[in-house]
C-alpha cells in the first residue's frame, strides 16, 4: 500500500501542476473546451484514486472542485473569482499531498471552508436548461442542487464507498485498456443504486462516458505505455557503471594496441561502439526539457498579478532546451525568485505605466537557449529598471563599498550589488518579495552549479537578468595538459586559445622584473607557470620557446598558463575532491582518464587568484588571503615602476602601449630633447625628474605611450610589476605629473599623470595643425578623465571636460564643439547626442560595450562606441570623423 | 583486570564488551582500527600526487572506478617517509562521511577482538600528535596496541585544511 501511495503522491503532484497551468490558460480562453476537458479529467483522476486509497479529506476537496469545474463544462460563465477559488482549493490539495509525502498520512484538519465556498459557487451558477432536463431525479431549483451535492456524496456515503472500492478493485483486476470508461460506468451504477443518485455524479459520469468512447483515452494509455518511472538513484548508478565500462574499454583498447593478435580487434571495435552508444543513451536519460522547471510559472504569474494588482503577461521561449536533471532541480527556485522580483519590483502598476507612456500591460519574458556547452537563460521585464541611486546608497550603508568607490563604479557594477546578501531596496516587505534574501540565494545557487549571473538594467525601460549554466554537471570538455611530469585537466570553457611563443612580434615572452608576460597581438598577458604555482617544480623555465601557453579568460581578466605540453581534449566525468583537499582553490574536482589514471581538474578561477598571489610573493609583502580574494569591485591593471625620487609609481597598464628596453647608446640628443629611433619614428624620451638622466650604459627601461605614429617614451628606473588592483585614489597631489596617491599592495604609490608628459611630446605635431578641433570629454571619474584627456590632447584636440551629462549639455548648448566623447557607463550620457547640434559628432565609450548598448547608442545618434581603455579604438574613431571634417572643409 | 592476551576473535562470554579491530603496523608500532569503519584492504599502485595538498595526503588512487584519497599514516604520525615508496603500498580502505579514503600502512596484521574495558587512556607523556590520534592503549602480551580514533584522524586533517 505504501508503494501505491508513493506513486499516487508523485503522480498527483505532476497532475496538479498541469491543472494549475491549464486553469490559468482557461481563464484567459474560457471557450476552449479541450482545455476544460483536460482539467476535468485530471481532477477526476485524482478524486478517483483518493477514494481508492482511502483519503477522505482529499477526496472531499477534489470532489467539490470537480463539481465546480463541471459547471464550466455545462456552460457556466468563467469568472476570475471562480478560478481563484479553484486554484486555492488546489493549493490546499498540494498541502495535503505534501504532508502525505512526508508522513504517509493525511494531515488533521478541516476543509469545510473551501468546500462551502465551492458549493456556494456551484449554487450561484445557473445550469443551462438543456442539460438539467436530462437528469431524471433532478430537483428544480439551484439551491437544492448545491446541498444535494454536498451531503449525498462525501459525508454520508462513507460506508457505501467501501463496497464501491471493492467493486472498482474487482473491475480493475479484470479490465485493461479502458480503465476510466469502465470506472465511470461502474461508479455511476453504484451511485444510482444508492437511490440518492446525485445530480452531479450522474452528470459527471455522463460526461465521462461520452469521452471515453473517443480517441482521447487511447491516446492517454498509449502515452502511459511509452514511459516508465525510474528512481533517480538507479539512473545515477547506471551512469557510474557506464563510466566504469568506458574505462575498462579504454584499457582493453590500450592492450590491443600493443598486442598484435588480430582476433581481438573486431569484437573490441564492436564493444567500443556499443559502449559509446550506451554512454550517450544513459547521458540522455538525465536530460530533461528546461520547461519542466517553468511549469509553475504561469500560475505563479497569475497569483502575483492578483496579489500585486498588476497586469502582467508572461511569455516563455525555448522551453524544449534540454538540461541535466540535477541542474533542473537547482534552477527551479532561482527562477521563481527572479520572476517574483521582476513582477514586484520591476513592473509598474498599469496606471504608472500609462503615465510613463508604456503599454498598460507589463511583460516578462523568460527564454532559454543552448550556446555551446551552456544554457543561456534570460529573464527580461519591461518595468522601471533598477533604482541605481538607491542601490548606491544602500551599498554604502551596508559597507559594501566606500562612497568614493561607488561614485567611480559603472551602473552595471552597481547593479550587481543586488546579488549581495541582505540587499533589498524594496521599501516594504510584501509577501511577494522584499526580504532581501532572494537574489543572493539565486547567485549562490547559480554559482554552485558552475554558472554565472549578470544583470543589465536601463532606467525606466527594462531589467534583464542573464544566467549561464553548464548543460550538465557531470561531464565537461577538458584540455589535458602536462606540467612538472604530471597531467591535469583544464575545463575547456575557460580556455581561449593555445599559444606557442615564437619569439616573433606576435607572441613573444618578456619579463618585467621577474614576472613573465606574453606580448600577444599588441597586448600584454600576465603568465603563470603552472609548475611553480603548484610547486611541482620550482625551476624557472629556461627555454620559453619550448613551452606552451594556454590563454584563459576568467571573469573578464585574461592570463596565460605556461605548461610543459598539451596532450589532448577529453570529455571528463567530474568527481568531487575530498574534504581534505577542498581548501585548495586551484582544483575544482578529480577525474579518471581513459587510461585509468586519476588526475586533478584545475579551476581557472582559483588559478587566477593565485596569479596575484605569485606576484605578491615576488614583492615580498604578502597580504592576507582575504584581501586577495576580494572581488566584486572592478580592478584596474596597473603597471608599477620606479622612477625618480620617492616611492613606487603606477600607471594604468591600458595606457601603456609597450614596454621597451632601449640601449643607451642609441639615445641621441637633438634640439634640447632626448630622442631615440623607434620603429622608424623618432621618439622623445622624457624623464620623471630633470636631474636624473639616463643610465650610463646598458639598457634603459622605457614606457612607451601614444599612438604608433607618435610614440613618446617615459624613462623609468625599473619596472616592478603588473598588478590587478582596485584603484582607490587617496586625494590629489600638488606635485606636477602626479595625479594622486593610492595604496597598492600596502604601499603608498604615486599615480602618474600621463597628461603631464604627453602634451610636451605631442606638441610639435599639434602645432603644425592650423586649428585645433574642440572636443568635450564627459566623464564622471576624475581619474579616467585625467587619463583620457592627455591622450586626446596628444591627438590634437583642444579638450574640455565635464563630469556630468547635465553639465555637458549646458556646454554643448553654447556650441562650438566638434566632437563629444561621452562615457556611457551612465546611461544618461546617451541623451547628450540629442543635446549636441548637428555639427557635433558623438563618440561613446563604456567598460563593456554590449550589443544592446551599441544599438541604443546608434539609435541615439552616436557615431561610434568604443571600450573605455581602448585608446587606439577611440583615436581611430576620432580619425574617421576627422576625415569627414576634412572633406567638409 | 582482564588480560587481553587472547587473539581468538569470538569468545562468547565476553562478546558484548568486545570490539573487533584490524591491526596494522607503522614503524614497528601496532595500531588498531575499528573494523566497522574498514571497508577493504588494497594494494596501492600508481598514485596521483596532489600538488599543494597537506603532506599527509599522499595522493589519489583509482580503485575500481572509485577515486580514493590516500592518506599516509606514517606522515600523520610524524614518521619519516620511507626510503623507497615500496614499503608503503598497502592501504586500508575507510569510508568516512560519505567519502572514500585509503590509509597507507606498513603492514596489515590479523583482526583482534579487544575488550572495551581493557582500553587505557593515553599515557600523559605521549607525544601530542600521537595522543590526539589515539583513542587509547590496549596491553597485548608481546606489545602495546594503540587504538586509532578515526574521528580525530580525519577531523585533524580537515581542521588543517580549513
Amino acid at each position: 500500500m505504501d508503494d501505491l501511495l508513493r506513486d499516487f503522491v508523485v503522480e498527483t503532484t505532476e497532475n496538479i501542476d498541469v491543472v494549475d497551468n491549464q486553469l490559468v490558460r482557461f481563464e484567459q480562453d474560457p471557450n476552449n473546451t479541450a482545455i476544460l476537458t483536460q482539467i476535468f479529467r485530471l481532477v477526476h483522476t485524482i478524486k478517483g484514486t483518493c477514494g481508492f486509497l482511502g483519503l477522505p479529506r482529499l477526496e472531499a476537496l477534489t470532489h467539490a472542485a470537480e463539481s465546480a469545474i463541471e459547471r464550466f463544462r455545462e456552460g457556466a460563465p468563467v469568472t476570475r473569482d471562480a478560478v481563484t477559488l479553484i486554484l486555492s482549493t488546489i493549493d490546499r490539495i498540494k498541502l495535503i499531498i505534501a504532508e502525505l509525502d512526508r508522513s504517509m498520512q493525511e494531515p488533521e484538519g478541516e476543509d469545510a471552508d473551501l468546500i462551502r465556498a465551492l458549493e456556494a459557487l456551484i449554487a450561484s451558477q445557473a445550469v443551462p436548461a438543456a442539460r438539467t432536463s436530462r437528469q431524471p431525479p433532478a430537483p428544480p431549483t439551484d439551491v437544492t442542487v448545491g446541498t444535494l451535492v454536498y451531503q449525498v456524496l462525501e459525508r454520508e456515503l462513507r460506508s457505501g464507498e467501501v463496497s464501491l472500492d471493492e467493486l472498482e478493485q474487482a473491475f480493475r483486476a479484470t479490465e485493461t485498456e479502458e480503465g476510466e470508461f469502465g470506472f465511470g460506468i461502474l461508479e455511476r451504477a453504484a451511485l444510482v443504486q444508492d437511490k440518492a443518485s446525485p445530480l452531479r455524479a450522474v452528470q459527471a459520469d455522463d460526461a465521462m462516458a461520452d469521452e471515453a468512447s473517443g480517441e482521447a483515452n487511447t491516446l492517454e494509455s498509449s502515452l502511459r505505455n511509452n514511459t516508465i518511472r525510474v528512481p533517480v538513484d538507479t539512473l545515477e548508478h547506471l551512469m557510474t557503471m557506464v563510466s566504469e565500462l568506458v574505462l575498462t574499454r579504454n584499457q582493453l583498447l590500450e592492450i590491443s594496441r600493443r598486442d598484435e593478435r588480430d582476433a581481438f580487434k573486431v569484437p573490441l571495435q564492436r564493444l567500443s561502439h556499443v559502449t559509446a552508444e550506451l554512454q550517450q543513451s544513459v547521458m540522455k536519460t538525465r536530460m530533461q526539457p528546461i520547461g519542466n522547471a517553468w511549469a509553475k510559472l504561469p500560475r505563479l504569474m497569475r497569483d502575483l498579478c492578483q496579489d500585486l494588482g498588476k497586469d502582467i503577461e508572461l511569455t516563455m521561449s525555448g522551453a524544449e532546451t534540454e538540461i541535466d536533471r540535477q541542474l533542473l532541480e537547482l534552477i527551479k527556485d532561482p527562477m521563481l525568485h527572479m520572476i517574483r522580483n521582476a513582477a514586484d519590483h520591476g513592473i509598474e502598476t498599469s496606471g504608472e505605466r500609462r503615465r510613463r507612456g508604456k503599454p498598460p500591460k507589463g511583460h516578462i519574458s523568460v527564454s532559454a537557449l543552448q550556446e555551446g556547452g551552456y544554457i543561456a537563460l534570460s529573464i527580461t521585464d519591461d518595468g522601471c529598471g533598477l533604482d541605481l541611486a538607491r542601490i548606491r546608497q544602500r551599498a554604502v550603508r551596508l559597507g559594501l563599498a566606500s562612497e568614493r568607490d561607488i561614485e567611480r563604479m559603472s551602473d552595471q557594477q552597481v547593479a550587481k550589488f543586488i546579488f549581495n546578501a541582505g540587499f533589498s531596496t524594496a521599501e516594504k516587505v510584501t509577501n511577494v518579495s522584499g526580504r532581501g534574501v532572494g537574489m543572493d540565494i539565486v547567485r549562490n545557487n547559480i554559482e554552485k552549479m558552475g554558472g554565472a549571473i549578470d544583470v543589465k538594467t536601463v532606467a525606466g525601460v527594462s531589467t534583464t537578468i542573464e544566467i549561464k549554466i553548464p548543460l550538465t554537471l557531470a561531464i565537461a570538455a577538458a584540455l589535458i595538459i602536462e606540467s612538472g611530469g604530471q597531467r591535469f585537466a583544464l575545463p575547456q570553457m575557460a580556455v581561449v586559445e593555445l599559444v606557442r611563443p615564437s619569439g616573433s612580434a606576435d607572441a613573444r615572452i618578456e619579463h618585467i622584473h621577474a614576472a613573465p608576460v606574453l606580448r600577444l597581438r599588441e597586448r600584454l598577458l600576465p603568465l603563470v607557470q603552472l609548475n611553480r604555482l603548484l610547486a611541482t617544480n620550482t625551476e624557472l623555465v629556461s627555454n620559453w620557446n619550448n613551452a606552451f601557453i594556454v590563454v584563459c579568460k576568467v571573469g573578464g581578466s585574461s592570463f596565460g598558463i605556461v605548461v610543459d605540453s598539451i596532450l589532448q581534449t577529453e570529455e571528463i566525468v567530474v568527481k568531487p575532491v575530498s574534504a581534505q583537499i577542498r581548501h585548495l582553490t586551484c582544483y575544482s574536482g578529480v577525474t579518471i582518464l581513459g587510461d585509468g589514471a586519476v588526475i586533478m581538474i584545475l579551476d581557472p578561477n582559483g588559478l587566477a587568484q593565485n596569479v596575484g598571489a605569485i606576484a605578491e610573493a615576488h614583492n615580498d609583502n604578502a597580504l592576507p588571503q582575504a584581501e586577495r580574494l576580494e572581488t566584486g569591485i572592478a580592478k584596474t591593471s596597473l603597471l608599477i615602476f620606479k622612477a625618480g625620487p620617492g616611492g613606487p609609481k603606477a600607471v594604468p597598464l591600458a595606457l601603456v602601449t609597450r614596454l621597451e628596453e632601449i640601449d643607451v647608446k642609441r639615445i641621441e640628443q637633438a634640439g634640447g630633447k632626448s630622442l631615440v629611433q623607434y620603429r622608424g619614428k623618432l621618439m622623445e624620451l622624457v624623464t620623471m625628474d630633470d636631474e636624473r638622466g639616463f643610465r650610463d650604459e646598458g639598457r634603459q627601461p622605457v614606457l612607451v605611450f601614444g599612438s604608433a605614429d607618435q610614440p613618446a617614451g617615459l624613462v623609468v628606473d625599473e619596472i616592478v610589476d603588473v598588478l590587478d588592483e582596485v584603484l582607490d585614489m587617496q586625494g590629489g597631489s600638488s606635485k606636477p605629473g602626479i595625479l594622486g596617491l593610492a595604496i597598492i599592495r600596502g604601499r603608498a604609490t604615486d599615480i602618474v599623470d600621463v597628461a603631464h608628459y604627453l602634451p610636451n611630446m605631442g606638441g610639435g605635431a599639434v602645432s603644425r595643425r592650423q586649428q585645433k578641433r574642440r572636443l568635450l570629454l564627459v566623464e564622471a571619474s576624475d581619474f579616467l578623465s585625467a587619463m583620457l584627456a592627455p591622450v586626446l590632447q596628444a591627438a590634437g584636440y583642444a579638450v574640455q571636460t565635464a563630469a556630468r551629462p547635465a553639465e555637458a549639455a549646458g556646454l554643448l548648448r553654447s556650441g562650438g564643439f566638434d566632437v563629444v566623447v561621452v562615457s556611457l557607463e551612465d546611461e544618461a550620457g546617451l541623451s547628450l547626442a540629442a543635446a549636441a547640434s548637428a555639427a557635433t559628432s558623438c563618440i561613446g565609450y563604456a567598460g563593456r560595450a554590449s550589443a544592446e548598448l551599441l544599438e541604443k547608442a546608434h539609435l541615439a545618434g552616436f557615431a561610434d562606441v568604443v571600450g573605455t581603455f581602448d585608446r587606439e579604438g577611440l583615436l581611430a574613431s576620432l580619425g574617421a570623423l576627422g576625415q569627414g571634417f576634412g572633406e567638409a572643409a | 583486570m582482564i588480560r587481553l592476551n587472547d587473539n581468538i576473535p569470538q569468545d562468547e562470554r565476553a562478546a558484548d564488551d568486545r570490539k573487533q579491530f584490524v591491526t596494522v603496523s607503522v614503524g614497528n608500532q601496532l595500531f588498531g582500527l575499528p573494523i566497522l569503519q574498514v571497508r577493504d584492504v588494497f594494494i596501492v599502485t600508481e598514485m596521483t600526487p596532489i600538488p599543494l595538498a597537506p603532506r599527509s595526503v599522499a595522493g589519489l588512487f583509482n580503485l575500481r572506478g572509485r577515486v580514493i584519497t590516500v592518506l599516509s599514516l606514517r606522515t600523520m604520525l610524524g614518521f619519516a617517509a620511507p626510503d623507497s615508496g615500496e614499503s608503503e603500498t598497502i592501504a586500508i580502505g575507510i569510508e568516512w562521511r560519505g567519502e572514500s579514503f585509503g590509509l597507507l600502512v606498513d603492514q596489515v596484521h590479523e583482526v583482534m577482538a579487544l575488550a572495551e574495558a581493557g582500553r587505557e587512556s593515553n599515557p600523559i607523556n605521549l607525544d601530542a600528535r600521537w595522543s590526539s590520534l589515539s583513542a587509547g592503549v590496549h596491553q597485548l602480551d608481546s606489545q602495546l596496541l594503540v587504538e586509532l580514533s578515526l574521528e580525530s584522524l580525519f577531523s585533524d586533517l580537515s581542521s588543517k585544511a580549513a
